[in-house]
C-alpha cells in the first residue's frame, strides 16, 4: 500500500505505550515520510511498564530511565503527541477519531495499540480506595504509597505481576501475604520446577502464601482491611492488590465494528478485519507464524515485533523474520527469562541443580525444544532460544547433564 | 562526548555525539538508529541491543562482566566482537569508535 505513501498519507497511532511508542519510531526508521500522531490517554509519553512492578516500585529506577524514548524524541522525529485524552470513538467511514476533549483526528492509516487492562476481582462489592490494580504509572504511584515498613500488603493472584511485586513488597519492608486460587503459582504460565523454586525463594523471604484459597469477603466499609477466604482463614490488611491476569482492551474497536474474539483479530502483518487499521501489542490476537495458531501474546518482545509487522507493512517493506515468544520477570536476585510458549511438552529436562540458585528447565516434543525457562542462566535461556528456532532434535540425556557442553548441543 | 559511528547492516552509517556516561543503547534509541531494539530498557535482559565492535577497539573499552559474556554466548552472532550496546558508556577514550549493527537483534 506504500507507492501510493506521498508524504501526505497521515498515520494515528491510538495508545502510546511500548506498542504505540515503538511503532512511530519504527515508521521513522522505515522511510516513511506522512505525518505521524500518537494519541495518548495516559500524561506521560510511552515508558517501559516492566519497571513498575519491579524497580520502579521498589524506588531505584528515574523517571528518565522508564522513558521508552528520550523527551526531545518525538520533536525530532517529527511525531504529534496528543497525550492526555482518550479515544472515544473511530469512524471508518469519514476516517476520524474523536478524542475525549471534543476534539477529532483524521486518518489515512490506523493503528490500534491499546494495550490491556487488569481484570478486577469477580466478587460484589469489592471497591475500595484501597484495592489496587497495576497497569501503569499512576496504579503504581498509589501502590507505592500503600508500601512501607510494617505495612500489610494482601495480594490477589500468584501470576508474575503478583510475585513480582510480593518481592518488591517485601524490599520496602512490607508484610505479604499472596492467595492463589489454583494449587500453585503461575499455573498456567511456568513449569512445577520453576513455580516450586519461586514459592521455596519468596517464603525464604518472608513472604507468605495462601494456595488453593478462594476470597469470600473483603471487610472493612471506608477502606479494606482485612481479608476472609473461603476456608475461614482472614488476614488484616491494610491495601489489597489484585493481579488476577488482563483483559484485552477492544472497546473502541468493537465499538468501530472490528472483528474481535478476546483481542481484536489480526492478520500476519497485524491489519485487522478493515484493511486501512492495524493493531499491535497486548490487545491483538494474531496467527503467530511458528505456531500455526492464533495468540494473544501479553509481553513487550511481542509488542515489539508485531509494532516491526505492522511498521513494515505500512511503509512497504519486507515482513521481518519471525521470532520466538520470550518474556523475562524479576523477582528479588532472581531473572527468570522464558522462551516460547507453555505448551505440552513430552519430556521436561531440568538443567543444574535448582539449590545453586541458577538452572535451566527445557521442555522438549518429539526431541526438539519447544520451551526453555532459565532462572539466572542466560545460556540455558539463548541456547534454549536457539534451539526452538533451529528445532533441532536433542538428546535428553545430553541437556540433562551440566557437563555436556551447551555449545556442542545447539550446533 | 564521544563520537560514536553506528553502522547499520545494509552499510549506512549514523554519527552522533554521545554525552559522557550515556550508554550507545540510549544513544541509538534517542537518534532512531534502526536495528537496535532494546526491549528491555537496559535491564541486561533481552540481548537486543548487540552490535559488533571492531577487535582494535576490544582493549579500549571496559570488560564484559560475566552476566554480559554469558548473555552473548549464544547470541549467534560473531561473539568474540559482540557487545550489549547498554553496556557501552561513552567516555573520551571511545571517541571515534564504529559500531556495526547486526542484520537483526532476534
Ligand atoms: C506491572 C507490569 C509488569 C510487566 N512486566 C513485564 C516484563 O517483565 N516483561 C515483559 O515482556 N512484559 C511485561 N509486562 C507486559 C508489557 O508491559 C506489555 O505486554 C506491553 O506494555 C504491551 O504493550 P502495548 O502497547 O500493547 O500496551 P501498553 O504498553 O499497555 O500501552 C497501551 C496504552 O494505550 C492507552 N490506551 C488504552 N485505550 C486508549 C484510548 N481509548 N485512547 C488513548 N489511549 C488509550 C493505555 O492507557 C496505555 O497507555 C508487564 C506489564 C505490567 C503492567
Amino acid at each position: 500500500m506504500t507507492s501510493d505513501h506521498s508524504s501526505t498519507h497521515r498515520v494515528v497511532v491510538i495508545g502510546a505505550g511500548h506498542g504505540g511508542g515503538n511503532v512511530v519510531a519504527l515508521l521513522r526508521q522505515y522511510g516513511f515520510g506522512g505525518p505521524v500522531t500518537l494519541i495518548g490517554d495516559e500524561p506521560a509519553a510511552p515508558y517501559h511498564r516492566p519497571p513498575l512492578s519491579k524497580a520502579w516500585l521498589k524506588g531505584t529506577a528515574s523517571a528518565q530511565s522508564l522513558a521508552l524514548k528520550p523527551a526531545d524524541f518525538y520533536a525530532t522525529q517529527n511525531i504529534t503527541l496528543r497525550l492526555g485524552h482518550a479515544a472515544e470513538a473511530i469512524d471508518r467511514d469519514t476516517r476520524r477519531v474523536a478524542l475525549a476533549d471534543g476534539s477529532s483526528i483524521d486518518y489515512d492509516t490506523l493503528i490500534l495499540a491499546t494495550g490491556a487492562h487488569a481484570r478486577p476481582l469477580p466478587l460484589a462489592n469489592t471497591a475500595r480506595p484501597n484495592v489496587l490494580t497495576l497497569r501503569n504509572m499512576a496504579d503504581a504511584d498509589r501502590l507505592k504509597h500503600a508500601l512501607g515498613a510494617g505495612k500489610r500488603l494482601l495480594i490477589v493472584g500468584g501470576g508474575y505481576i503478583g510475585l513480582e511485586c510480593a518481592a518488591s513488597a517485601r524490599a520496602l519492608g512490607a508484610d505479604v501475604v499472596v492467595v492463589e486460587r489454583a494449587a500453585r503459582l503461575l499455573e498456567r504460565v511456568a513449569s512445577e520446577p520453576i513455580a516450586g523454586f519461586l514459592r521455596r525463594h519468596h517464603e525464604r523471604n518472608g513472604v507468605r502464601f495462601a494456595l488453593g484459597a478462594q476470597i469470600e469477603t473483603i471487610e472493612g466499609e471506608e477502606a479494606a482491611s482485612a481479608v476472609t477466604l473461603v476456608d475461614g482463614r482472614r488476614f488484616d490488611c491494610d491495601a489489597i492488590l489484585v493481579g488476577i491476569g488482563a483483559a484485552p482492551n477492544t472497546t473502541l474497536a468493537e465499538g468501530a465494528g472490528l472483528a474481535c474474539d478476546d483481542g481484536i483479530t489480526v492478520d500476519a502483518d497485524c491489519r485487522s478485519s478493515d484493511p486501512r487499521i492495524f493493531a499491535i501489542g497486548d490487545v491483538v490476537r494474531r496467527p503467530h507464524p511458528l505456531y500455526g495458531r492464533s495468540l494473544r501474546l501479553e509481553s513487550v518482545p511481542s509488542a515489539m515485533e508485531q509494532a516491526k509487522h505492522a511498521a513494515a507493512a505500512i511503509a512497504g517493506r519486507e515482513p521481518p523474520h519471525p521470532e520466538v515468544p520470550w518474556f523475562w520477570s524479576d523477582q528479588y536476585d532472581l531473572k527468570l527469562q522464558i522462551a516460547g510458549l507453555p505448551f505440552d511438552a513430552d519430556t521436561v529436562v531440568v538443567r543444574g541443580d535448582p539449590e545453586t540458585g541458577s538452572f535451566g528447565v527445557y521442555h522438549l516434543r518429539g526431541g526438539s525444544v519447544v520451551t526453555v525457562e532459565a532462572i539466572n542462566s542466560p545460556p540455558d535461556f539463548f541456547a534454549g532460544k536457539k534451539l526452538i528456532a533451529s528445532g533441532k532434535t536433542v538428546a535428553p540425556v545430553e541437556l540433562a547433564d551440566p557437563a555436556v557442553p551447551l555449545n556442542g548441543i545447539v550446533a | 562526548m564521544a563520537k560514536i559511528t553506528f553502522i547499520e547492516h545494509c552499510g549506512t552509517p549514523h554519527t552522533v555525539d554521545v554525552p559522557e556516561g550515556t550508554s550507545l543503547m540510549q544513544a541509538a534509541i534517542g537518534h532512531n538508529i534502526p536495528g537496535i531494539d532494546a526491549d528491555c530498557g537496559g535491564a541486561m535482559t533481552c540481548g537486543t541491543c548487540l552490535v559488533f565492535v571492531p577487535p582494535s577497539w576490544a582493549e579500549k573499552l571496559e570488560a564484559r562482566s560475566e552476566h554480559e559474556r554469558q548473555m552473548l554466548e549464544f547470541s549467534g552472532k560473531d561473539a568474540a566482537n559482540a557487545r550489549l550496546s547498554c553496556q557501552l558508556i561513552a567516555c573520551p577514550a571511545l571517541d571515534g569508535l564504529s559500531v556495526q549493527i547486526p542484520e537483526s537483534q532476534g
